[in-house]
């Protein structure tokens, strides 16, 4: 089709025509692939949500009937509801930790290149070794329980890894040490970007340091916070590793999330009509907390 | 990802089996001329996927492509590994639904039937005939092994389930002997406990919770009422007073373990009674392959006998190879080896001792066989005629996967949930049997 094309296009303006021309040809390859693996598939998964499927994809339409069997299922409740508390939870505290520790390093401190790989570090591993150092610290017989017990404390209890009702936090524990430093990263470089000149009015005008971290620099900050959330949200929404080394989704099914019964339903328990069903409840749950975001970030910021 | 891992799978076993110790150079032209070849070399071909990869079991797998070998037929290995064949699973149905599934594939339980509605398995009446398969084997492993009156899968092996382990040696510190019923077990907790060590060693995952419920049900209840709620779901017995009896019990066991099981794995519970922190373990009879691998001897280092209360019941736990439907002769007539020489007594044997577990068939010389094994095989042929031989629900022996999940759901989250009552797990355990089909 190039060749096709490229001839005929030579004649009138010839470097001009493939400048304009090239840069869609090299994203075609790519642009056709995406279209066709992810929203592709994203349409056969509703397809199949619509249908019956059990062990292998069939077509025999059922309506939303696997949607009804989903909002009658208990441990789907249990694992949206954890999801929203481990990613508001998630978010949120990796914001505060990541702000507070870059607002930290700024104040131009010795060894500041250390310390910053140090706080960095934890976004090198990959969520399966969190989970399984996470496991064993938060494991009641081995870990910081065992500890300090150990040291004497016979009445020191921290067995949430164990405990239904607390299982969950144990996720958001380790999710948030893994990623604040890479939060702290972000609003390093952020802080970095400020003009001095600014601070320094604000230090003429009498303003205290809290005062001008919190009126002057981090509205400044305000694209910083805003990539800092589409990262974290998307992390929240996407984990299955974390929960998969750390809980397996227990006790029972006390930590699961969307993911990971998305996951057990479709391939361990030959129910890929229910499976795809979960998968397109997430899907809509991501766009409506991102199309409203999105919106009103791009928009305000063309305007202002 | 799976797809692109085959080739690499299987070309090393065809370099191995059509040329001994070759050149590069020579075992990339019988690579080409093997691929190459027409369908009368391939013809004689069983490709069998299976998941059978850990050491012992790959070598007893081994035991069988040389009987195979022997007989002129070619087998390609198709080993997926996890634990659960899980992955394999997964990897059998993008194959099937590709068009091109392999000619067998260890595939167990129900969902022989379910892949038989899918019309895509093949019969294997003649060598069930020939063999005679109807005496071999006993009625419900028989019934597991057909769909709609045909034979299509082959048995392997029989695991028992409802096992129960001890230590010896913190019986005798404890002062105790080992329970023949679940009272005894709690009393014999107890002073376990009082001399210092856990009770009863369990990890707490999912299948885990429901492997002791299942002998609890069992050892509790009776046989009969097992098969009526566990395994035929009968609404009223999944609702019953019984049941909620059963689950109450279930939930005491709790006292006997300790807190540091969640999302523990088997063996490591296993591995305490081998080291002698722990008393007790209920278990399914891989758990010997632990015991043996640490170098103890049953009997003396350390004791098995039914799950407390479930002598007269055998729950039990069948690898079996499928067979998928083939067109071609040459093909079909390898899966008829194929089959018969899995019941054949020296795979049998080799590949149970691997596995911890009994021969499919009853009558085979047993005298390579520990005093545990021996036990599983008397249990297994006085069952077989009591009516005590049932299908374990939480090895996918007895329902469809998504009712076993359900029902998972439900015991996992109850014996995790202090709050929750046993008369509302039963009430959920009848809706999860309901609700899982469509």
């Amino acid at each position: 089709m190039t060749h096709s094309i490229s001839p005929k296009a030579r004649r009138p303006t010839a470097s001009g025509r493939l400048q304009a021309w090239l840069p869609r040809l090299v994203l075609a390859p790519s642009a056709a692939v995406i279209l066709f693996f992810v929203y592709g598939f994203m349409l056969w998964t509703f397809v199949l949500s619509l249908t019956s499927s059990r062990m292998l994809p069939s077509y025999d339409f059922v309506g939303f009937g696997q949607y009804a069997r989903l909002m009658a299922n208990d441990r789907w409740w249990v694992a949206s509801t954890n999801l929203m508390i481990f990613g508001a939870l998630f978010v949120a505290v990796c914001l505060v930790i990541g702000a507070l520790l870059a607002i930290l390093l700024d104040q131009k401190i010795r060894q500041e290149g250390a310390l910053r790989t140090v706080y960095l570090y934890p976004m090198a591993l990959s969520f399966i070794v969190t989970g399984v150092v996470w496991k064993w610290l938060l494991n009641p017989q081995l870990g910081i329980q065992a500890m300090v017990q150990g040291w004497g404390f016979e009445s020191f209890r921290f067995d949430w890894i164990v405990d239904p009702n607390m299982a969950i936090y144990t996720l958001v524990i380790a999710a948030v040490w893994q990623a604040s430093g890479f939060v702290m990263a972000l609003f390093l470089a952020g802080l970095r970007g400020i003009d001095d000149s600014i601070i320094k009015a604000a230090q003429l005008d009498g303003a205290s340091l809290p005062r001008i971290y919190w009126r002057v620099v981090m509205p400044c900050l305000r694209p910083v916070v805003f990539s800092a959330v589409m990262i974290l949200a998307h992390i929240a929404i996407k984990s299955f590793d974390l929960v998969v080394a750390l809980t397996g989704g227990g006790p029972g099914y006390a930590s699961d999330l969307p993911a990971t019964f998305m996951y057990t339903h479709a391939f361990n328990r030959a129910q890929i009509g229910l499976g795809s069903a979960s998968a397109m409840l997430m899907l809509g749950g991501v766009l409506a907390i991102l199309i409203p975001y999105l919106y009103s970030e791009l928009r305000s910021r063309r305007h202002g | 990802m799976s797809t692109l891992r085959l080739p690499a799978l299987r070309l090393p076993t065809l370099r191995l089996s059509t040329l001994p110790l070759p050149t590069l150079r020579q075992s990339a032209l019988g690579l080409a001329l093997s691929m190459a070849a027409t369908t009368s070399a391939q013809a004689s071909d069983v490709e069998v996927l299976h998941w059978w990869t850990s050491g012992g079991e790959a070598r007893a797998a081994n035991v069988l492509k040389e009987l195979l070998e022997a007989e002129g037929y070619g087998w390609e290995d198709f080993a997926v590994a996890g634990g659960g064949g899980e992955t394999a699973m997964t990897v059998l149905k993008s194959r099937a639904m590709s068009g091109n599934p392999p000619s067998a594939a260890q595939i167990k339980g129900p969902e022989i039937q379910e892949w038989g509605e899918l019309g895509l398995l093949g019969d294997l009446d003649d060598v069930a005939a020939e063999e005679n398969w109807d005496a071999l084997l006993p009625e419900v492993v028989a019934d597991i092994m057909r769909f709609d009156g045909h034979y299509v899968a082959v048995p392997a092996n029989v695991h028992r389930v409802n096992w129960l382990w001890a230590n010896p040696e913190v019986l005798d510190a404890a002062g105790v002997e080992m329970p023949t019923t679940l009272d005894e077990l709690f009393t014999a907790g107890e002073a376990i406990r009082e001399a210092g060590f856990v009770p009863l060693a369990h990890g707490g995952q999912a299948w885990q919770d429901a492997t002791v419920f299942e002998s609890v049900v069992l050892g509790s209840q009776g046989v009969d009422f097992y098969r009526q709620s566990l395994v035929e779901l009968d609404p009223e017995a999944l609702g019953s007073d019984q049941m909620i009896e059963a689950l109450e019990t279930f939930k005491r066991l709790r006292e006997l373990m300790d807190e540091g099981m969640p999302g523990r794995d088997w063996n490591i519970a296993t591995n305490m009674v081998i080291e002698g922190d722990a008393g007790f373990q209920l278990m399914g009879d891989w758990a010997k392959g632990e015991f043996t691998a640490a170098g103890l001897t049953a009997g003396e280092d350390y004791l098995c006998a039914a799950a407390p209360g479930s002598e007269d019941a055998f729950s039990f736990n069948i690898d079996s190879l499928a067979m998928f439907r083939v067109n071609d002769d040459g093909e079909r007539e390898a899966q008829q080896a194929l089959a018969r020489l899995v019941l054949e007594p020296t795979f049998q044997e080799a590949f149970n001792l691997a596995k911890g577990s009994i021969p499919a068939r009853p009558d085979l010389d047993m005298s390579e066989f520990d005093s545990c094994a021996e036990q599983s095989l008397a249990d297994f042929q006085r069952t077989a005629e009591t009516g005590g031989l049932v299908p374990s629900m939480s090895h996918g022996m007895a329902v469809r996967a998504d009712v076993q999940g359900a029902i998972f759901d439900v015991v996992t989250n109850y014996f995790n949930d202090a709050n929750m009552p046993a008369d509302q797990a039963a009430e959920r355990l009848v809706s999860a049997a309901q609700m899982a089909s469509f």
